[in-house]
């Protein structure tokens, strides 16, 4: 859509801009770059491989659930399979892919910094992030690991022979990264913002990576501790979790959940940042209610660790405790809820253009709405008892971390792409990408729902003849939503050699990033931004409009 | 109710109308709230579309009342949900007093059911309609989970530990019996059936499988002489078990508990730990050299041999003798 007015944009500099892209070249200008702008394609490239071979495991899965015995695999295998891909796609992909990609990328440059607070650190991040990476993929190649990616106790502790030690030595480690991300972020949008640029006037996706950053620092600690002593009972049988030796495999589930739930909003917040940005962008319109917006972030990061034990209503913890525990999960659905509105309402009188980071926007807007709904369902005790455990469980989260997450991550990611890399890509394609996608998607995890309904319970390698026929659509519905997964892979790489140039601001948005050139100068920035407005201030060109303004 | 789609199974106990209910309700106010933000968003995306590429609407900052709105109608909501959800739950979680009893072991990967009365069964579970049925679980090894969707209920099944779940059957048939908590390699075949009988066809049920089982009081009976228990509770050396059972143990610490099914198995696997006041921590641990399955059998024992109010349960299971 803005691709052809875009020639008209180009910086009239000549051909051979000096940018973050072209200053230096050799492997080593990358592997030891300090620039926040590499690290943050260090961590796409990681990222992405991670997501692939999470989404292969996945894909096997879906595969073998075709047939009620299981087509391709036996059930140990599967076990493996669905832990590889649980563990992947939570510590490997969703927690860390939109903070360390985007906004690695995009924090200095919406707060007008040259970099991050700490460089080095940054770089120190990814490097702890691939030692962990490292580290699950020799577990994956030694054999795999079958406890699920919760680790529940005492069966990873005492009952399993696979690869448990490597795999929580993994998920030990890449906290660390995580951790430093989060103190990164925190430090550099408090003393890194550009002149004028008052907490107030930030963009909403540094408010929301604010509070992700914030959970980072206080929930990854506790995996760390919790992986330790699961690492300590399985080698020298310590006695926490195990109940042969006094332990309390309950205690293993409160630790677990006690970051778990968090966890779930380190994945869900930053999508949730990136919609404020591309709702705004693609309505040129000031995201509607913005305080509401930025403090909802905030009401979701502290309410999300008081909500642990929603997970737990049949674990046999005590009904008082359960109680507490519903109320607080029921407390935590309005802030999500004031942001659907707020985002719904910002398209009332907008200027809604259908460019492929706003369908993806679209998409999560609706996907998102139904997995906050269906997770009412299982704060509500009497009916999660029921449904505990089941597809519906499964229905739900992914509506929230792939219908939500990653739809927030894909419109990003098309959305910065020209400020990345200066290159358009075909429209078309990114827009048939996206609808593929969301139509996939929902045939994946729609009829999930109902398996729940029906009782067929999460984590069966087999199951009775009569879920076949809603398994099959739901695997169909995965190749459908491979294809669209594949596609953006394929138009994104030919877009670095034969985009078209895109220009400093292609969307003709508002925010810091969009007034530097694409892709930026190595320091972002050539002059230091000071900023005189709020954020999204798109002043209105419609002549109608201009009796009722002022 | 939905009966050419199967959406949901057969509605086979007394919680699943209660349970499907809410269920109605929330699905109820999920697409009421859900078609209202669909149509919002299809609606303005339509109407309000881009008609020029420079175009910038008018900018509407917020609006204060809409937002309190939109806050406040959803906590109504929600806390409605809330109450619904935990008075559901209560329910769920206290168990008629006069129910049947029915002792359940898991292991990896099967459910061993016993019967007060004596037959044993794996993967079924025989049970009357109509009689309220509380199910005693405990797990041999990993956490297990003992769901029947039909009857809209599930407990964990932990081990070390006494979990109960408890049921009405409303109608006779065969349902499936799912372990829903991930235990293993063979998680997925750790499945059977519950077949809820008439009640005469389940005393003739019973009375066919008394024939080859003795009932687990009289095991537990045995037991309790074969383990030599009888050498100190019984002479004075140890507390006394008749009339134990539901009574008020007060303990060396001060401490008063209700000997319940919790309290004797953790007295024979981890003695120590509860010394009745006025005797010495003589006994032995019989942690490792004593099942699950017979140390039920020793609880029903004691049961039957309760003086309080406690045990109606095997009251109740008795007169069905």
């Amino acid at each position: 859509m803005g691709t052809a007015s875009t020639t008209a944009l180009q910086p009239p500099v000549g051909e051979h801009r000096i940018h973050y892209l072209n200053a230096k070249y050799g492997i080593k200008s990358w592997l030891l770059t300090t620039d926040h702008k590499r690290i943050a394609w260090l961590y796409l490239a990681a990222t992405s491989f991670f997501f692939l071979v999470g989404g292969i495991a996945a894909t096997l899965m879906r595969l073998n659930l075709i047939e009620p015995q299981g087509a391709i695999v036996q059930p140990e295998t599967y076990d493996k399979l669905f832990t590889i891909h649980g563990t992947i796609m939570i510590f490997f992909f969703l927690a860390p892919v939109i903070p360390t990609v985007l906004g690695n990328f995009l924090i200095p440059l919406m707060v007008g910094a040259r970099d991050v607070a700490f460089p080095r650190l940054n770089l120190l991040s990814w490097y702890i992030f691939m030692l962990a990476g490292t580290i699950f993929l020799y577990c994956v190649i030694s054999g795999g690991v079958d406890t699920g990616w919760t680790f529940y106790t005492p069966l990873s502790t005492t009952y399993v022979n696979t690869h448990v030690f490597s795999a929580a030595l993994a998920v030990f480690i890449s906290g660390f990264s995580t951790i430093l991300t989060g103190l990164n972020f925190i430090v550099t949008v408090h003393k890194m913002r550009a002149p004028g640029l008052t907490w107030f006037r930030l963009p909403l996706f540094i408010w929301s990576l604010y509070a992700t950053s914030v959970i980072f620092v206080l929930a990854m600690p506790v995996i760390a501790i919790t992986m330790v002593l699961l690492m300590l009972e399985r080698l020298f049988h310590i006695g926490i979790f195990d109940p042969a030796l006094g332990g309390d495999p309950v205690l293993f589930q409160h630790l677990f959940w006690f970051f778990g739930h968090p966890e779930v909003y380190i994945l869900i917040l930053p999508a949730m940042g990136v919609i404020s940005e591309l709702v705004a962008a693609f309505t040129r319109r000031r995201v509607f209610g913005y305080g509401f917006v930025a403090f909802s972030s905030f009401g979701i990061a502290i309410v999300s660790f008081l909500v642990w034990g929603h997970h737990m209503f049949v674990s046999g913890q005590s009904v008082y405790a359960g109680v507490f525990f519903s109320a607080m999960t029921m407390a935590v659905a309005i802030p999500s809820g004031i942001k659907v509105f707020s985002w719904t309402a910002t398209l009332y009188k907008g200027s809604v253009s259908f460019d492929a980071p706003m369908l993806y926007a679209l998409g999560f807007l609706g996907l998102f709405t139904v997995g906050g709904l269906t997770g009412l369902f299982l704060a509500s005790m009497g009916l999660d008892v029921f449904v505990h455990d089941t597809y519906f469980v499964i229905a739900h989260f992914h509506f929230i971390m792939v219908g939500g997450a990653i739809m927030g991550y894909m419109g990003g990611l098309h959305y910065w792409w020209p400020k990345m890399t200066g290159k358009m890509y075909p429209d078309y394609w990114a827009r048939l990408a996206a609808l593929i996608i969301f139509l996939g998607f929902n045939l994946t995890f729609g009829p999930q729902f109902i398996l729940g309904f029906l009782g067929m319970p999460r984590r069966y390698a087999m199951y009775p003849p009569n879920f076949q026929f809603l398994n099959i659509m739901s695997s169909a519905g995965a190749s459908i939503l491979a294809v669209g997964y594949v596609m953006p892979l394929v138009y994104m790489i030919w877009s670095l050699k034969y985009g078209p140039d895109a220009g400093p601001n292609p969307w003709k948005a508002k925010g810091l990033e969009w007034e530097t050139a694409s892709p930026p100068p190595t320091h972002n920035f050539e002059v230091t931004p000071v900023v005189t407005e709020e954020a999204y201030a798109y002043v209105s060109n419609q002549p109608a409009v201009v009796t009722t303004a002022s | 109710m939905l009966c050419f789609v199967p959406l949901l199974p057969r509605e086979a106990s007394t919680m699943a109308p209660a349970v499907d209910h809410l269920l109605y309700f929330e699905i109820a106010i999920s697409v009421v709230l859900a078609a209202l933000i669909f149509i919002l968003l299809f609606v303005f995306a339509i109407k309000y579309r881009r008609r020029y590429d420079d175009e910038v609407p008018v900018q509407i900052p917020g609006n204060l009342p809409l937002e309190i709105t939109w806050t406040v109608i959803p906590i109504l909501i929600v806390i409605v949900m809330f109450i619904w959800g935990v008075k559901l739950f209560v329910a769920m979680a206290k168990p008629p007093a006069a129910s049947v009893h029915v002792y359940v072991v898991a292991k990896q990967w099967m459910w061993k059911i016993q019967h007060p009365e004596g037959p044993r069964e794996i993967d079924e579970l025989h049970i009357p309609v109509g009689v309220p049925v509380e199910l005693i679980m405990t797990s041999q090894d990993v956490i297990h989970d003992f769901s029947v969707p039909a009857f809209r209920v599930k407990m964990d099944v932990l081990p070390n530990r006494y979990t109960t779940l408890w049921f009405t059957a409303t109608s006779v048939g065969r349902y499936h019996l799912y372990c829903d908590q991930y235990c293993g390699t063979f998680h997925s075949h750790m499945r059977g059936y519950v077949d809820v009988m008439s009640q005469r066809a389940y005393e003739r049920w019973l009375s066919g499988g008394m024939q080859h089982a003795e009932s687990m009081e009289a095991a537990g009976a045995k037991l309790y002489e074969s383990y030599g228990c009888i050498t100190c509770h019984g002479t004075g050396k140890g507390p006394p078990y008749v009339g134990l059972y539901g009574s008020r143990v007060t303990l060396d610490n001060g401490q008063t508990v209700i000997a319940d099914d919790a309290y004797i198995r953790q007295s024979i696997l981890d003695p120590s730990s509860q010394i009745v006041a006025g005797y010495k921590p003589l006994m032995p641990t019989f942690q490792g050299q004593i099942s699950e399955d017979q140390i039920l059998e020793i609880i029903a024992y004691i049961k039957s041999l309760a003086t309080t109010p406690g045990a109606q349960g095997t009251q109740a299971a008795k007169e069905t003798k």
